[in-house]
């Protein structure tokens, strides 16, 4: 089990994505290593989001290849929620189902299993991700935007995926909700062994759980490395997402 | 067979298994092989079989040193083991936890070890008579709501006629558009169907007593006082009052509405004046439409089924009906519409949050402005009888 192929989780060869005549990711390679969690910065409408999607299976890529735990990746079809978990920006919880029914929702689709044990799952991973017992019977209309995010991670993690996506999992939080939900994915990240794959803005992620921080600019990784040395980076667009005024007067804050 | 060699993960080992040894009073339990979600139908029946095996015995161990590939599902089912062991007070541990799974282990020792107390089952009788109340006092809310937009809405029209200028015309005539112009071929052709269909039955019917000349009174008088309207209202109700819903209720979902009001415009003024204004005015044209379409269809079953040429068909039917009884028909029509107006905007403005609101009051929507517009000709047909007309 330990070949050099079976070090990394995700490996992204060449991989051209566009809609119509417009060219979004233009021979772009990745590639992600097991149990580490990668941030992907970059700017918006850049094709963050587009390079997640695609690793997915949501958007069709025009050439190129992905492989996704040694197997080759670009679809979803049922087994798919075995392989990954994906944490939307929005959650997407199924507004017509109640919490414990959303978390259920994986298990029961992909698994045969006992009412009983389902029910205890679904509360282990509620816990797990910080929520309360007693938050299983709401629906996701009543819950904040911390809870929302916390019920969608669970429900990724509902069939112990080994790889998490998570896009902008801190966006509109308080920067306290924000730090808690880093936190919280951190130490999943440790009692799961997952790879994580975190598309973000938040420079505060970027440097406390990321191990390593890949940017994407002109629809290739133009930087990828410890957030060290993506600072050091001499490239221009790197450069001036680090070291624009706003980043500098955060990171002045942080040391 | 992992018993001789203990510390050797067996990639061989894709099943999971689980050894019970009883050492004197002590049950040794050795699972082995992946403890992982995909093996669940396995996982449950292992446990299950050796549960007896941990009722009887005086204390349990777990040897986790077998265990290749583990997850929370497999960590669950093993600490499951060990707590129905400890809940009758004996004592059960945990021995040969490798490093990479402590950290799992100990967090599914953490869940589930509080449950919240049961909500107690209401009693069937009772909860049945709570609805009841419920939906009673609902009664009163909705009529509470319909009254708030009527009062909404006339203040809006004074507002309106003392400033024309501040009528949202583009608007309006955009609403005319979309539930009048584009509304007028399917409302033809039901409501000619329909005059088609009554006009058959007739002259079926009235010739085994040689009244088929009637059949041209009960079109004629049927199509323009009760049907007509009846059926443009309905079907307006189900194109027009829907889709109003449907907008409205996805407006408030994303906050459009709490953004209008924020620019200190008022919605009944913005979106639901020129809505159900354009409703009041189109429903009369569409039912003067529709009511010529259906007699239209009596005319030609009239001249094709029942042998009664075009202008006997005509001469009849300005024998049997007045202009009251077209003057009935078009009189209801802009009540209606304005139930149907009222009863779409102020549902669609009750929507909530979720996805599956917007379709519950979409559907209420339609319901219950189909059933007052009945209601309300229902009581139009005794008002009108009561004047003579």
């Amino acid at each position: 089990m330990e070949e050099s192929q079976d070090q990394f989780a995700i490996r992204v060869r060449d991989l051209v994505v566009g809609f119509g005549r417009q060219t979004v990711l233009d021979h772009l390679s990745l590639d992600v290593r097991r149990g580490e969690i990668l941030g992907l910065v970059g700017a918006s409408g850049g094709g963050k989001s587009v390079l997640m999607r695609t690793i997915i299976g949501l958007i069709p890529r025009r050439s190129g290849t992905i492989e996704v735990m040694g197997q080759p990746g670009g679809g979803h079809g049922r087994g798919a929620a075995m392989a990954w978990g994906i944490l939307f920006q929005q959650g997407a919880l199924f507004s017509s189902l109640t919490v414990r029914q959303n978390v259920q929702f994986p298990l029961r689709e992909n698994l045969v299993l006992s009412q009983e044990l389902m029910d205890e799952i679904a509360i282990a991973k509620l816990e797990m991700v910080g929520l309360r017992a007693e938050d299983a019977d709401k629906y996701p209309a009543e819950l904040s935007g911390g809870m929302t995010k916390r019920v969608a991670l669970a429900r990724a993690l509902a069939l112990d995926p080994p790889i998490l996506f998570l896009d902008e999992p801190t966006s509109g939080l308080d920067p306290i909700a924000a730090g808690e939900f880093d936190a919280l994915i951190k130490t999943l990240q440790k009692t799961l062994e997952l790879t994580v794959f975190m598309v973000t803005h938040d420079l505060a992620s970027l440097t406390t759980v990321c191990d390593r921080v890949a940017a994407l600019a002109d629809g290739k990784i133009v930087a990828i490395g410890p957030m060290r040395e993506l600072l050091q980076s001499e490239h221009p667009w790197v450069r001036a997402y680090f070291h624009g005024k706003r980043s500098q007067m955060l990171q002045h804050e942080m040391r | 067979m992992g018993t001789n060699c203990p510390d050797e993960v067996e990639s061989v080992n894709h099943e999971p298994l689980l050894h019970a040894t009883p050492a004197g009073d002590v049950l040794k339990l050795r699972p082995e092989g992946p403890w992982t979600a995909a093996n669940v139908v396995m996982l449950e029946t292992l446990s299950r079989s050796v549960g007896v095996n941990v009722d009887r015995s005086r204390a349990v161990t777990l040897d986790m040193s077998g265990i290749s590939a583990l997850d929370t599902l497999g960590a669950w089912v093993l600490e499951k083991l060990s707590r129905r062991a400890a809940s009758s007070g004996r004592p059960a541990e945990f021995v040969g936890v490798a490093d990479h799974f402590s950290g799992l282990m100990d967090e599914v020792r953490q869940v589930n070890r509080h449950t919240p107390p049961p909500s107690a089952a209401p009693n069937p009788v009772l909860a049945r008579l709570g609805e009841l109340g419920k939906s009673t006092l609902g009664a009163r809310e909705d009529i509470t709501i319909f009254l708030q937009m009527l009062g909404a809405l006339f203040m809006a029209v004074i507002g309106v006629l003392r400033r024309p200028r501040s009528l949202r015309l583009t608007s309006l005539v955009y609403q005319l558009y979309r539930i009048g112009w584009q509304a007028i071929p399917i409302v033809t052709l039901i409501t000619f169907l329909i005059g088609a269909i009554i006009a058959q039955q007739g002259f079926f019917h009235f010739r085994r007593f040689g009244a088929e000349s009637y059949t041209v009174d009960m079109v004629g008088i049927l199509v323009l006082r009760e049907l007509g309207v009846l059926i443009v209202a309905i079907m307006v109700a189900g194109r027009s009052g829907s889709a109003y819903t449907a907008e409205l209720g996805s407006m408030k979902m994303r906050e459009e509405i709490d953004a209008l009001s924020t620019m200190g415009l008022d919605p009944v003024d913005v979106l639901i004046l020129p809505r159900v204004a354009a409703l009041v005015i189109a429903l009369p044209i569409l039912t003067f439409i529709g009511s010529i379409a259906a007699l239209y269809g009596g005319g030609l079953v009239a001249q094709f089924y029942g042998d009664m040429g075009p202008a006997i068909y005509i001469a009849r039917l300005h024998e049997a009906v007045s202009v009251a009884h077209f003057e009935v028909g078009i009189l209801k029509a802009p009540f209606m519409a304005l139930v149907i107006g009222i009863v779409a905007c102020s549902e669609g403005l009750r929507v909530k949050g979720s996805a599956e609101s917007l379709g519950r009051q979409t559907t209420t929507s339609v319901v219950k402005s189909i059933f007052l517009v009945i209601v309300l000709d229902g009581l139009f047909a005794i008002f009108f009888a009561s004047i003579g007309m």
